[in-house]
C-alpha cells in the first residue's frame, strides 16, 4: 500500500446496507474471494440505525462484471441494499495515520506539509512525527509521496467511505440494486 | 408453555411439517434427540453423516419438500459438508441442525467443536448459529422459508448445546422478517413481450430446460409452451423428466456426454430459450464457440445467473413456472404460430435424432463377440455391455420407477439409455459430481415415496464410498434395489485417461472381485446377486423386483473397456463432437448436409 504513487484502477464502490449480526463481514468478505472478486478497499461501521451496517467497498470492475458482483451480494440474504456509487459522482473520503522520520531540522518543513493537506499533528518526539489527515484518497496519495523523502515510519489507511455527490438533478448516479 | 430450547426445536420442525429427519446423534446434539423419541417425526438413523445429508437430498429430490438431516458437532458436521455443498450446487432445498459446543466453549478449540457455520458459509444458502433458546422457532421458520423459497437451496442452523438445554416460553412465528430476503416472482411483462418477439420470429429455436423447470413445478408449462410453438426441447442432466423422452420435440440431454441432436441443435440454433438452466460448462464446452448464431433468452429466479456465463438477449428474473406461462400467453395472443417457418428445422432435428442416436455395440451385448473380452483379466467370460444391462433393466422396472445414480460413465448412460417420462423421477448430482450419492439419496427417494420402485444404477467406485448406509436401509426396511455396473476401475477417469493420457492408466484399477460385492451384500442384510453373462441379466432384475421387505444389491460385471459416446472433448468446441465409432459414416452424412 506504501508503494509509489498508485494509479487510480477502474473501480466502482458499493455502499452495502447489510443486517447489524455475528459473521456478516465474513460472508461478504467469503463471497468476494469465493467467486474470485478482487476488493480495493473495504470500511464497515455500524449506521444510525443499529440494527444495521454499512459495508463501503471499493471492487475491481476488472475482476468481474460490476451486475454479477451486486446480484451474488444481493443474493446473501442479511444484505438489505445495495447502492452503486460511480466514482465522478461520489464524494469519497478516506483517513491516514503517518509516522515520519524528522529531525529537528525537517520538523518544520513536515509541519507545514500536514497544514498545507489540512492535516493534524498528533504526536511528536525528537526524531518522528506522527500525523493525521482524512480527505480524498487522490489527495491522500499525494500527501503520502511527499512524505516518502523524509521517511515514513509507519503508515496506516482506512478504506475509503463514500456517499453520492450532491446533485441538482436529485439522485442521478445513485442506483439502488433492486431485490430482484 | 414452557419448554427447553431441544424441546422447542423438535416442536418448530413438527410445525414446519417435517415427517422425517435423517441423522446420527452425539454430545453436542445429545439434548436435541431426547424429546425426538415423544415426537410424530420419523428418525432415520444412519451409518455415517454423509449419508443421512444425501438421504435428505434424495428425499427432497423426488418429494419438492425440504429433506431435514441432523448431527453433531464438529466430525459429524463436517461429515454432512459434501452434501451440503451438493445440494447447493443442484438447488435442493435442505435444511441441517447441527449440534454446537456450549457457547462458553466456542473458540477454545472444545472437544468436537468445528466452526460449521464459518465452514458452511460457502456452501448453504444461508446459516445461523442460535444464541439463545428464544431465537429456536424464529430460525428454524426462517430456515425453511429460506431453503424452500426462490431457488432452493442447502441451509444450516448450528445449535449449542447449553442454547438446546435451556429454558424458553413456545411460540411460533406466523411470518417470517428477513429484510435483505426478497426472492423473486413474476416476470416483468415488458421482457416477457421482448422474448415472445424473438420466439415468435425465431426460425432455428431450441428450448434449453434446466433443473429450474422441476424446481419451480412447471414441467406441464414447459410441454404446453414447446407445443405452442413447436419448438425441440434439450432437457439437461438436472432437468431428465422434465419434458417426455418420447416426445416428439424430445432431445435429450444437451452437453458433454449429450445426444447429437441436442448438442447439435443447440450450436446450429438462432434463438436459445434457457429456461431455468445456467449454461453450465458441461453444456457449453467450449464457450467462445457455443451457439454461435444464436440470440438467447434466459429465464431464472436467480438474477445473478443471467448474464453470468452467457449475456442473455432478454433476461427474465422470475419463477420458472410463472415466466413460461406468460410467455405462453403472450404468444399465444399473437395468433398463428404453426407457421411454417419452422417446418425446415424440425425436420432437419429430427433428422439428426434419427440417424444419429445414442448406441452401443448391440451384437456383443449376448456376450459372443471377443470385443467384449477384458484384456486385463484373461481366462474370464465376455463382459456385459453397461448399456444392454439398463436397457434392460429399464424395460423391467414399472413406469413410476424412480431411478438414482451416483457420478461418473454409469451416470451418462443411465441418463442417455433410460427413458424419461414423468418428472421428480430421476435422482443424481449433477453439478458437484459426487461420488458415492446414489446409495444413500436411493434411501431418501424411497422414504419420499415409499409406494414407487426405487432403482440405483451405481460403479463400483462410487458404491464403495457410501455403501454402508444399506445396514441403514435393511434395519429401517427400506427396500431399495442397487444395480453395479462393476467394471473395476473407476470408469470416467480411466475413459479420460484412455483419450487424453495415452493409455497411461494412473491408479484407476478397483478389481471386480475386491470388495465381493454379493458378500458384502448379504452381510448388510440386503439380497445378493452376482450377474455375469447377458442370459441372466433379466431373471436377476426381476427377481429383484419382487422382493419388498429388503434393499437388493446386483453385481452386474461389465466391459471395463466401454465408453461413453458422443463425447466433447473438455474446452473443445460442441461442434468438435466425437460419436460411437460405428457411427463414423453417419456423422460425416450430417455434416455434409448441413
Amino acid at each position: 500500500m506504501t508503494t509509489a504513487r498508485r494509479q487510480v484502477p477502474r473501480h466502482h464502490l458499493l455502499s452495502v446496507l447489510v443486517e447489524n449480526k455475528a459473521g456478516v463481514l465474513a460472508r461478504v468478505s467469503g463471497l468476494f474471494s469465493r467467486r474470485g472478486y478482487n476488493i480495493f478497499s473495504l470500511a464497515v461501521a455500524p449506521t444510525d440505525d443499529e440494527a444495521f451496517s454499512r459495508i463501503t467497498i471499493v471492487v475491481d470492475v476488472e475482476s468481474a462484471p460490476l451486475e454479477q458482483i451486486i446480484a451474488q451480494l444481493d443474493k446473501l440474504v442479511n444484505v438489505v441494499e445495495i447502492s452503486e456509487l460511480h466514482p465522478d459522482e461520489a464524494r469519497e473520503a478516506e483517513l491516514l495515520l503517518v509516522t515520519v522520520a524528522a529531525d529537528a531540522a525537517e520538523r518544520a518543513q513536515v509541519i507545514q506539509l500536514v497544514g498545507v493537506f489540512g492535516g493534524r499533528i498528533l504526536d511528536v518526539s525528537h526524531g518522528e512525527i506522527t500525523a493525521m489527515l482524512a480527505g480524498a484518497p487522490g489527495s491522500l496519495d499525494d500527501f503520502e509521496e511527499l512524505m516518502r523523502p523524509y521517511g515514513i515510519v509507519e503508515l496506516q489507511r482506512t478504506g475509503r467511505v463514500a456517499l453520492p455527490r450532491l446533485d441538482v438533478s436529485a439522485d442521478r448516479g445513485l442506483r439502488v440494486a433492486e431485490g430482484a | 408453555m414452557q419448554m427447553t430450547g431441544a424441546q422447542a426445536l423438535v416442536k418448530s420442525l413438527e410445525h414446519g411439517g417435517v415427517e422425517v429427519i435423517f441423522g446420527l446423534p452425539g454430545g453436542a446434539i445429545l439434548p436435541v434427540y431426547d424429546p425426538i423419541i415423544d415426537s410424530s417425526i420419523r428418525h432415520v438413523l444412519v451409518r455415517h453423516e454423509q449419508g443421512a445429508g444425501h438421504m435428505a437430498e434424495g428425499y427432497a429430490h423426488v418429494t419438492g419438500r425440504p429433506g431435514v438431516a441432523m448431527v453433531t458437532s464438529g466430525p459429524g458436521a463436517t461429515n454432512i459438508v459434501t452434501p451440503l455443498a451438493d445440494a447447493y450446487m443442484d438447488s435442493i432445498p435442505l435444511v441441517c441442525i447441527t449440534g454446537q459446543v456450549s457457547s462458553s466453549a466456542i473458540g477454545t478449540d472444545a472437544f468436537q467443536e468445528a466452526d460449521i457455520t464459518g465452514i458452511t458459509m460457502g456452501v448453504t444458502k444461508h446459516n445461523w448459529l442460535i444464541t439463545d433458546a428464544n431465537e429456536i422457532p424464529r430460525v428454524i421458520a426462517e430456515a425453511f422459508h429460506v431453503a424452500t423459497t426462490g431457488r432452493p437451496g442447502p441451509v444450516l442452523v448450528d445449535v449449542p448445546k447449553d442454547v438446546a438445554n435451556a429454558t424458553m416460553e413456545w411460540y411460533w412465528p406466523e411470518e417470517v422478517d428477513l429484510p435483505g430476503y426478497r426472492p423473486a416472482a413474476a416476470p416483468d411483462p415488458a421482457a416477457v413481450e421482448a422474448a415472445a418477439e424473438l420466439i415468435s420470429s425465431a426460425s432455428r429455436p431450441v428450448i434449453y430446460a434446466g433443473g429450474g423447470i422441476l424446481k419451480s413445478r412447471a414441467t406441464e408449462a414447459l410441454l404446453e409452451l414447446a407445443e405452442l410453438t413447436s419448438t425441440p426441447v434439450v432437457t439437461t442432466l438436472m432437468a431428465r423428466g422434465a419434458f417426455p423422452d418420447s416426445h416428439p420435440l424430445c432431445l435429450g440431454m444437451p452437453g458433454m456426454h449429450g445426444s447429437y441432436g441436442a448438442v447439435t441443435a443447440m450450436q446450429q440454433a438462432d434463438l436459445l430459450v434457457a429456461l431455468g438452466s445456467r449454461f453450465d460448462d458441461r453444456v457449453t464446452g467450449n464457450l467462445a464457440a457455443f451457439a454461435p448464431g444464436a440470440k438467447v433468452v434466459h429465464v431464472d429466479i436467480d438474477a445473478a445467473e443471467i448474464g453470468k456465463v452467457r449475456r442473455p438477449d432478454v433476461g427474465i428474473v422470475a419463477d420458472c413456472r410463472l415466466a413460461i406461462e406468460a410467455l405462453s400467453g403472450s404468444l399465444r395472443a399473437r395468433g398463428d404460430l404453426r407457421t411454417s417457418r419452422l417446418a425446415p428445422w424440425l425436420e432437419q432435428v429430427a433428422r439428426w435424432k434419427e440417424e444419429l442416436p445414442y448406441t452401443y455395440d448391440r451384437g456383443a451385448a449376448d456376450g459372443t463377440s471377443p470385443a467384449t473380452t477384458d484384456r486385463r483379466l484373461p481366462g474370464r467370460p465376455p463382459l456385459l455391455k453397461p448399456q444392454f444391462v439398463l436397457e434392460t433393466l429399464r424395460d423391467a422396472t414399472p413406469p413410476d420407477t424412480v431411478l438414482v445414480s451416483g457420478v461418473g460413465q454409469h451416470q451418462m448412460w443411465a441418463s442417455q439409455f433410460w427413458r424419461f417420462e414423468r418428472p421428480y423421477s430421476w435422482v443424481n448430482s449433477g453439478g458437484l459430481g459426487t461420488m458415492g450419492f446414489s446409495v444413500p439419496a436411493a434411501i431418501g427417494a424411497k422414504v419420499g415415496r415409499p409406494e414407487a420402485t426405487v432403482w440405483a444404477v451405481d460403479g463400483d467406485g462410487c458404491f464403495q464410498m457410501t455403501a454402508q448406509e444399506l445396514v441403514t436401509a435393511s434395519v429401517e426396511r427400506i427396500p431399495v434395489k442397487i444395480a453395479i455396473l462393476n467394471n473395476g476401475y473407476l470408469g470416467m477417469v480411466r475413459q479420460w485417461q484412455h483419450m487424453f493420457y495415452e493409455e497411461r492408466y494412473s491408479e484407476v484399477y478397483l478389481s471386480p472381485d475386491l470388495p465381493d460385492y454379493v458378500g458384502w451384500a448379504e452381510a448388510m442384510g440386503c439380497v445378493g446377486m452376482r450377474v455375469e453373462t447377458a442370459e441372466e441379466v433379466l431373471p436377476a432384475i426381476e427377481k429383484a423386483n419382487q422382493v419388498d421387505d429388503r434393499p437388493v444389491v446386483i453385481d452386474f460385471r461389465t466391459d471395463a473397456m466401454e465408453q461413453v459416446f458422443p463425447m466433447v472433448p473438455a474446452g473443445a468446441s460442441n461442434d468438435d463432437i466425437v460419436v460411437h465409432p460405428s457411427q463414423t459414416a453417419a456423422l460425416e452424412k450430417a455434416r455434409s448436409r448441413s
